[in-house]
């Protein structure tokens, strides 16, 4: 633990930390400054991330996946705290890291100016999220969740505005509760099992004694409704597409990777705490997660065809794509989970892009022209008949050729059509859901329904808006839009191109990345002994930190 | 004691959600900070209820764990109590925001 390199799992959360402090003694006007800082803070963390991802992929010596350890105070595992990568986590930090740099770019071109101290709320939300990938103890996880939810609620605000101020009025209760449940959660895990390092308590849950167990799965249960709030689970999830319709551009993009985050707690400690090797326990919360998904993403995909602006039909595809997520997580198998790993990376990408791109193209139009769209389909055109008038110059602006362009892209990737990687994420859930050993059981096929039938209503419901937005606009001004806010978009939407074109080697990594989620036992034993490695070598200071033993009582429990 | 301990976390709670599904802004304030009042103590009770027992052992001490208080709750509990504490003056401040634009105190922003 003395090489610079090894520091490097440490470095994405206290970068973007000391940066965003630092900026807070600058003042207001210095714009130019502070952009530049944190440009080069979002580059060096993808950067970062992207060589935690190289170190995540060499096979470790005994052949397994490698899990690179840090703990922070050099105390050993069970009592320090430390922080774990090992494969998902480097695969969030980069699909972070990207969000990050793609939606910072956008920002600059006009939003960070709407607000106070956007950067620095901007680059304190990539340091609590990566701290939240990066964290191997649950308390921990508690601390990174709350840096990363104070600087949502205050970027949720960016550019005030009462239909902002209102969104917050539900928002910031909604997660102040979810947080005062995964405390309860947390403290419940506690007090059965006296340890809160995750790798501890993969290895400790398959001992817990029986008249305990309930305990444990409660608390497991309330720590699992806070972070499915977060996932925006049916029916937890109905603060989401107003939430995410109120934020402004950026901000929402950034958003998108929020409930990725939930997700991923969620695929994080269900394969770790109740995987096939936890005892009696194992398995537990499967079925909810499964039906939870199959309802969300029928709430999704009807709220997709029902939503009447883009910015909300955009929060539903977003609940689509966690409903699809949980619903894979919940089905236990690994193949299926390692499609819906690749799908979280794509569905990712595409909502951030969708976001950033409505923005683009509502700024030519004018208010409540969505409403129009829709019910337009339903009582008819008014105009219909003098749309024949003798058209002058080009008759499709080539901004509206490039916006109308990235968004059949977005519908494309949405609606899991080929060529772009949405296909090949459904394809490889289908694939390993048809083919399971045993023949399939009929709730399967159900998910398999409706993860087509969400993909026919977002195409619908894209399909629809796109026409009448791009195509068939009456009186819309052409947007005014600058390069550096086209090109993040462009980027998100050909980085869901290229892994469509790697698909073989991204694949390669989501399977060995569920395979590793597969054996906590080996996770739990790598972790333990990687963070006592450096402490054999220091010597243990005497205090010992006490466990608590065998309980003699629990009050607040049964 | 657990008793009395056991029902004070009840009651806290249990006034706390009440509070939390009201419709104004300043009932929900109150609400939420009940319901962290209640989850702090849940926190400090799963470390077993222990009278007359530091946490900390004396410098130079090496102790038997058995005769001590966990550390560790309390020290969560800290953590927690200064997070919900923040939590709340920022949920305030929205919460004049909101009464300043909209000039109602209603949750939604209007009164139906």
């Amino acid at each position: 633990m003395s090489a610079p390199v090894d520091h490097l799992v440490i470095a994405p959360v206290l970068l973007p930390i000391a940066v965003g402090a630092l900026m807070l003694l600058f003042n207001e006007k210095r714009r130019r400054l502070k952009a530049g800082l944190s440009v080069a803070t979002t580059f060096a963390l993808l950067a970062m991330a992207v060589a935690l991802l190289l170190q995540a992929m060499v096979p470790a010596p005994d052949g397994d996946a490698p899990v690179i350890v840090y703990p922070l105070g050099n105390w050993p595992a069970p009592f320090g705290i430390v922080l774990v990568a090992d494969r998902l986590s480097a695969l969030m930090l980069v699909l972070n890291a990207v969000l990050g740099c793609a939606t910072l770019l956008f920002a600059l071109a006009r939003w960070h100016k709407m607000g106070p101290r956007f950067h620095t709320l901007f680059l304190m939300q990539l340091a609590g999220l990566n701290g939240a990938f990066l964290t191997g103890d649950l308390f921990n996880l508690f601390v990174f969740f709350e840096v990363l939810l104070a600087a949502s609620y205050a970027l949720l605000l960016h550019g005030s505005g009462t239909v902002r101020v209102r969104a917050s009025l539900h928002y910031i209760p909604i997660n102040l509760v979810a947080s005062s449940l995964f405390l309860v959660g947390v403290a419940l895990i506690y007090g059965v099992t006296g340890t809160l390092n995750m790798a501890d308590l993969a290895r400790l849950i398959p001992a817990v004694p029986p008249q305990d167990r309930m305990l444990l799965e409660t608390g497991a249960a309330v720590l699992g409704i806070a972070f499915l709030i977060k996932a925006g689970m049916w029916p937890l999830g109905f603060w989401l597409p107003t939430t995410y319709a109120a934020a402004c551009a950026p901000i929402a993009a950034m958003f998108a990777i929020l409930s990725k985050l939930g997700i991923y707690v969620v695929v994080r400690l269900f394969l770790l705490f109740f995987g096939e090797d936890a005892g009696a326990s194992a398995g537990f919360g499967g079925d909810w997660l499964f039906y939870g998904g199959l309802a969300t993403l029928t709430f999704g995909g009807i709220g997709a065809l029902a939503s009447q602006s883009m910015p909300r039909l955009a929060g539903y595809c977003v609940l689509v794509s966690s409903g699809t997520i949980l619903t894979a997580v919940g089905t236990g198998n690994s193949a299926v989970i390692s499609g819906a790993l690749y799908y979280l990376v794509s569905s990712t990408l595409a909502a951030a892009a969708f976001f950033l791109l409505i923005e683009m193209i509502e700024r030519g139009r004018e208010a409540g022209a969505d409403v129009l769209a829709v019910t337009m389909e339903v009582f008819g055109d008014p105009e219909e008949d003098v749309e024949d008038e003798d058209e002058v110059g080009v008759a499709i602006p080539g901004t509206i050729a490039v916006l109308g362009g990235a968004f059949v892209a977005c519908t494309v990737l949405f609606a899991g059509l080929p060529p772009l990687s949405g296909f090949i994420a459904k394809f490889a859930m289908l694939s390993a859901l048809v083919n399971e050993a045993g023949g399939v059981p009929p709730a399967h096929w159900v998910f398999i329904g409706l993860l087509m039938a969400t993909g026919l209503a977002s195409l619908i419901a894209m399909t629809r808006t796109g026409i009448r937005a791009l195509w068939a606009p009456q009186e819309s001004e052409i947007p005014s839009v600058r390069a550096v806010e086209l090109g993040p978009v462009l980027v998100l939407i050909a980085l869901c191109a290229a892994l469509t074109v790697l698909g073989g080697p991204a694949m390669e990594y989501m399977e060995v990345t569920a395979q590793q989620l597969y054996w906590p036992q080996e996770y739990a034993r790598d972790v333990l002994a990687g963070s006592a490695a450096p402490a054999a070598t220091a010597p243990v200071p005497g205090a010992p930190v006490p466990v608590p033993a065998a309980p003699p009582a629990v009050p607040g429990g049964s | 004691m657990e008793l009395v301990l056991a029902a004070g976390i009840g009651v806290l709670a249990a006034s706390g959600v009440w509070l939390v599904l009201r419709p104004r802004t300043y009932q929900l304030i109150i609400g939420l900070a009940l319901l962290s009042y209640a989850v702090n103590l849940f926190i400090f009770a799963m470390g077993r209820l222990r009278v007359d027992a530091a946490p900390i052992l004396r410098p130079g001490e090496v102790g038997d764990p058995a005769a001590f208080a966990d550390p560790l709750p309390q020290a969560l509990v800290l953590t927690a109590i200064v997070i919900g504490f923040a939590m709340t003056a920022l949920y305030l401040v929205v919460l004049l925001a909101s009464r300043g634009l909209t000039g109602t105190d209603h949750v939604d922003g209007r009164d139906e």
